[in-house]
């Protein structure tokens, strides 16, 4: 027994407490509490606003925020607050698509890659490693030349760039798994392929999977809004993050609070998802 | 003058929940030239005790009371600066497994000389030409050569060597010999002990021995203190202590030694044949790991294959239970060629031919409880029923099989996590018997447990033997331990059997050389035995 | 040594064509003839005789294998086809662009480095626990923050509010730090991450244990033992780094409107322009390849346990 595992087992003795740091859970709920409310932006936006983001109302242009206009508004009027809220939809439902896409690509690559091994491992994993040799947002342009403008494309785009990467660790957790005495020890029991793949395998990669899709959650709103940004997302006069500090840009001299606020959003948002992220990744290891 | 004078030591690690003690008031003294052997099993808090005296406890870890006094210095007392200064110059370590033990990314002799660099004033060719002298002394030729190699290059007891010459290199007063040979096979063992043994004459250096093994313990010291919970319950000179022990606890170590296991009865009658294999080879790309060996086991009977690692005793188990198919040869298990069976031809024998691991805990899926892992055989051989209906039907013979472990049935509830090394090997047990097999091939089932535990799961394999007429294929590098188990025995080095019979036949006239040599590696024996 | 070299370069070749193939495929997967359709756009700005050029030069009257292997061809000797958009050779394009990209990554990466080299120092040897918890949250704070955000509010408050910096790109060092900081951030975080990991893994080993009891001091061991081991994974990771770099100044440069790689992509996003999207992604994945080339040779002599493949 080494000195640490003895410094180890000895603590180990203890009753575990469920937490040391109590500011450290307040983070987390914290966390939680600005994705659910983001998500509800998402689904509910007129909840949170009475005001139509679309609607031009050029007697208010650049107004500092303020009690009736929170975020000001831009330099048609709109309230940009409320274009905030609504542009969630579109930031967060992109993030969804792109993310389940990647999964879905993902898992079913990463799965056969590490459970059959032999030819279709080094042909799928060939394939993974190109994907993941061409720089990653720039795979993502070049899809969207293919697909268009638009939120969805763009999350289309940004999903499939990102399914090398859940193939990627799918199929080591497979392999991880596959090579684990556990699984061994659940031939020798007389457990059949399938059983071994649904009981063992599979529940076994979930846990890291999951680790990984808040993270590319997080990721994937930065690049759907930075592709927006760039013009080759979301189109005007739709709200969405990244467009909205595209198009607050041109008055930054004078009118900060125009690009301000939709990216201090951006920002809690996705710090917001990565330290859940991180959270489950903590729980996740004894 | 007395070297090291520990008094009334208590060692703490931070946790959770404070401080908590984990070695309580210890003291003892060494002499120069004497060899303490701290003797625990794990948790006992020695190799707690044997850092403390390094000042090199973990971050968590804290002297609570107490003092060290080495020579007319207070270790406890001194600053950093100046415990850094006596650590590898008066007092030296070495380490527990080599295998991590060296910085794989610098070569060997660049670690020894570390030692020269930082107490000595040796210019750079006056180091390098001190370091060859080192090699020389542990036993190296070709001293150039070793000195520019990296620890990948080597094999783990020359590594071991390697630690021992940055151990001497300073020409210390005391060294810290932290179970320095375990993870080493027993010959190799016995030739680094021998090492360590010849070096500390020459210098007349004191060791402080650190070692779960009272075998070795009672081979190479002066004095044992034995230690059990953080405290140490005695010590002694080393002939008293092993020849009347006078602790309950100690007197419990002395019995669970293998090699002072009753033997059973010779000649116990056996039955047909179950396993025949005949002129087995197994080639992994360029090595024959299985090199055309043959044996028969008969029903009821404890057949042992003892080797050391490499032998190709582990491969030969894997193609007994068909996770690895053969090369060439035939392997006729139960009456059944298995040979060329792939894995789902060799399900139905399942039922029959069970196996327990060295290390059972990685043996069970993380996600499941007790019950789960031992349910999953029976699930294997069972139609699919809903959850909530087979939970039930299989509680009976779930339970049934952790009782024979001798294990209550409130287990079941419990996740692996929660239970100690011992008892998760009875949880293995219990799942390669729910099926009510045939053969059961035991893996080195005991080799990663506590001696008093080790001897505990050996009574309870014998119990389930005799009651159930279970087969065993026992694979296993300790001669001490086949000696306890096998009715026969074989030998295997390098992928070949070299030699095989009944068991006393081998122990007490080996025929082969190499038997020769592995039997001479008991740690122990000679005192053990004959104090009998 | 040889043999290692020889298969690294192999893969390195396979990924490249395997990158170009992937590029063409998805370029050639467009609706219609996108050539074709490009010339005869009223809005593509393109004079009749530079229509014939490009007509003539892609061959769109061949099979599409033929076209295929033309341009491999071509791409192998450093041709990367004709801008749809001004007709002019891509490398040209690229050439013209490539300086300003390379001082504004070159300039980032050392500022990644330089940040992760300090958070990860900080976080494992800083003597109090509030301090290094403080730097252990940087990482992933910097991996929060999109980088047009940090460069649009760089730009608002060091540039507009402070004067600090020049708003656009004069020339000068000045007016490339904030970019560089920016796109540094990018990178700094995982780096950051990986090596503060990695010295505390290796602090951890058994042989830093026996270097300590041998009565070395932490900056002995650091530099005999830390630095080298866990400077493996670093490596490692830049060449992945580099990737993020290439993508990341993408945005850069649109926000502090540099004339670059990354804004000449944007436009011919934009504009359709076919070969100049393949161009950059074909420079980048060459880059991005020839430095994680230049890893793999480098490793070996970190580690040699590489060669004989016995890493764990």
């Amino acid at each position: 027994m080494t000195l640490i595992a003895e410094a180890e087992a000895e603590t180990r003795t203890a009753p575990p407490r469920r937490s040391r740091r109590p500011l450290g859970d307040a983070g987390v709920y914290l966390a939680a509490l600005v994705v659910a409310v983001a998500l509800l932006w998402a689904v509910a936006p007129n909840l949170f606003t009475s005001a139509d983001p679309l609607a031009v109302q050029p007697a208010l242009r650049f107004r500092p925020p303020s009690a009736d206009h929170w975020f000001g508004t831009d330099q048609l009027g709109r309230d940009l607050y409320t274009r905030v809220v609504y542009g969630a939809r579109a930031s967060l439902t992109g993030a969804g698509v792109a993310v389940a896409l990647a999964v879905l690509v993902g898992a079913i690559l990463g799965t056969v890659a590490g459970w059959f091994g032999g030819v279709t491992d080094s042909v799928i994993g060939r394939a993974i490693d190109v994907v993941l040799s061409i720089p990653g947002f720039l795979f993502a342009i070049t899809i969207v030349v293919l697909l268009g403008f638009g939120v969805l494309q763009a999350a289309v785009a940004v999903g499939l760039t990102s399914s090398a990467t859940f193939a990627r660790l799918i199929r080591s957790e497979v392999l991880k798994a596959r090579s684990s005495n556990y699984v061994e020890a659940a031939i020798t029991s007389g457990a059949s392929t399938f059983a071994i793949l649904r009981r063992h395998v599979l529940p076994n990669s979930f846990t890291a999977t999951l680790a990984l899709i808040t993270v590319q959650f997080g990721i994937a709103i930065i690049w759907i809004a930075s592709l927006s940004f760039l013009g080759l997302g979301a189109q005007p006069p739709q709200p969405e993050w990244g467009l909205l500090v595209s198009d607050g840009r041109n008055y930054i001299a004078s009118r900060g609070w125009l690009t301000l606020w939709p990216g201090l959003t951006v920002v809690a948002v996705v710090l917001a998802t990565n330290h859940l992220s991180h959270h489950l990744g903590r729980r996740r290891t004894p | 003058m007395t070297l090291l004078t520990v008094d009334d030591l208590t060692v703490g690690y931070r946790g959770p929940n404070g401080l908590t003690p984990v070695v309580h008031q210890v003291s003892f003294e060494v002499e120069p030239g004497q060899v303490l052997a701290l003797v625990g099993e794990s948790g006992s808090g020695k190799t707690t005790t044997g850092h403390a005296v390094l000042g090199l406890l973990p971050a968590n870890g804290q002297v609570i009371g107490g003092r060290i006094r080495f020579r007319d210095q207070e270790l406890t007392e001194l600053s950093a600066k100046g415990r850094r200064d006596l650590r590898g110059r008066a007092v030296s370590l070495i380490p527990q497994d080599p295998g991590v033990s060296l910085d794989p990314v610098r070569p060997v002799g660049a670690q020894v000389e570390d030692v020269l660099l930082l107490h000595t004033d040796l210019d750079r060719a006056a180091r390098r030409e001190r370091v060859h002298e080192l090699f020389e002394q542990v036993g190296f030729t070709d001293v150039e050569r070793r000195y520019r190699q990296y620890p990948h290059e080597l094999s783990g007891g020359m590594r071991q060597r390697v630690l021992i010459a940055a151990a001497i290199a300073a020409d210390p007063e005391l060294i810290i010999a932290d179970e320095p040979t375990s993870g080493l096979d027993a010959t190799v063992q016995k030739q680094v002990l021998d090492l360590i043994d010849e070096l500390r004459a020459r210098s007349g250096t004191a060791v402080v021995l650190v070692t779960h093994d009272l075998g070795v313990a009672a081979d190479r010291s002066d004095l044992i203190g034995v230690m059990q919970g953080g405290r140490l319950v005695e010590a002694g000179p080393t002939a008293r202590v092993i020849g009347t022990p006078e602790h309950p606890y100690t007197r419990k170590l002395v019995e669970s030694v293998p090699s002072r296991i009753d033997r059973r009865p010779a000649g116990r009658p056996s039955g047909d044949t179950v396993i025949e294999v005949r002129d087995l080879t197994k080639v992994f790309g360029r090595h024959t790991a299985v090199d055309h060996t043959s044996f028969e086991v008969r029903r009821g009977e404890t057949f042992s294959i003892v080797g050391e690692s490499g032998s190709g005793k582990s491969t030969t188990a894997r193609i007994l239970t068909g996770l690895t198919r053969a090369t060439s040869g035939r392997v006729t298990v139960l009456g059944a060629d298995v040979t060329a069976l792939s894995r789902r031809g060799f399900r139905p024998l399942r039922r029959d031919v069970q196996i327990v691991h060295q290390n059972p805990y990685s043996s069970f899926d993380p996600r499941f409880d007790v019950f789960d892992v031992v349910e999953e055989p029976l699930r294997a051989f069972a139609p699919a029923r809903w959850p909530w209906k087979r939970r039930a039907a299989h509680e009976d013979r779930v339970l049934a099989a952790l009782e024979a472990a001798a294990l209550p049935a409130d287990f079941a509830e419990r996740h692996p996590r929660e239970l100690s090394g011992g008892q998760r090997q009875r949880v293995a047990i219990a799942r390669a018997l729910v099926l009510e097999p045939t053969v059961v091939v035991l893996d080195e089932p005991i080799s990663a447990l506590d001696v008093s535990v080790a001897a505990q799961i050996l009574a309870l394999l014998r119990r389930l033997q005799e009651d159930r007429g279970l087969t065993y294929v026992f694979i296993s590098h300790d001669l001490a331990v086949v000696r306890a188990i096998s009715d026969r025995v074989a030998v295997m080095s390098n992928g070949r059997i070299v030699e095989q019979g009944p068991v006393q036949d081998v122990f007490s006239n080996p025929q082969h050389e190499y038997t020769v040599q592995l039997l001479d590696a008991i740690a122990g024996r000679d005192l053990l035995v004959g104090a009998r | 040594m040889r043999r290692y070299l020889i298969r690294r370069l192999g893969q390195a070749l396979l990924v490249l064509w395997a990158a170009y193939s992937l590029s063409f495929a998805l370029l050639s997967a467009l609706p219609g003839d996108a050539i074709s359709n490009r010339i005869a756009s009223p809005d593509s700005g393109l004079t009749a005789e530079s229509g014939a050029v490009l007509l003539r030069y892609y061959g769109l009257d061949q099979p599409l294998w033929e076209q295929y292997l033309r341009g491999i061809a071509r791409a192998a000797r450093g041709d990367l086809g004709l801008s749809l958009h001004t007709a002019q050779p891509v490398q040209d394009l690229l050439a013209d662009t490539l300086p300003s990209t390379l001082a504004l990554t070159g300039l980032a990466l050392m500022v990644g480095i330089l940040l992760a080299a300090v958070i990860a120092l900080a976080v494992n040897y800083l003597p109090s626990a509030r301090l290094r918890g403080l730097f252990a949250g940087a990482p992933s704070l910097f991996a929060s923050v999109p980088t047009f955000v940090v460069g649009i509010l760089a730009l608002q408050y060091l540039s507009f509010t402070a004067g600090l910096i020049p708003s656009v790109d004069d020339g000068s060092l000045t007016a490339l730090l904030a970019p560089a900081v920016t796109l540094g951030l990018v990178i700094a975080a995982p780096l950051a991450q990986v090596f503060g990991a990695s010295i505390r893994t290796t602090r951890s080993q058994p042989f830093v244990h026996v270097l300590h009891a041998k009565g070395a001091g932490e900056g002995y061991i650091f530099r005999k033992d830390v630095f080298r081991n866990s400077s493996l994974p670093v490596l490692t990771l830049l060449g992945l780094a580099f990737g993020e770099l290439i993508a990341g100044s993408v945005v850069t440069e649109s926000v502090f409107a540099r004339d670059g790689v990354g804004n000449l992509v944007v436009g011919a996003v934009n504009t359709q322009d076919l070969p100049v999207v393949q161009g950059v992604v074909l420079l980048s994945t060459t880059t991005y390849v020839l430095v994680n080339l230049a890893v793999d040779v480098a490793c070996p002599f970190i580690d040699p346990r590489v060669l004989v493949g016995v890493t764990s």
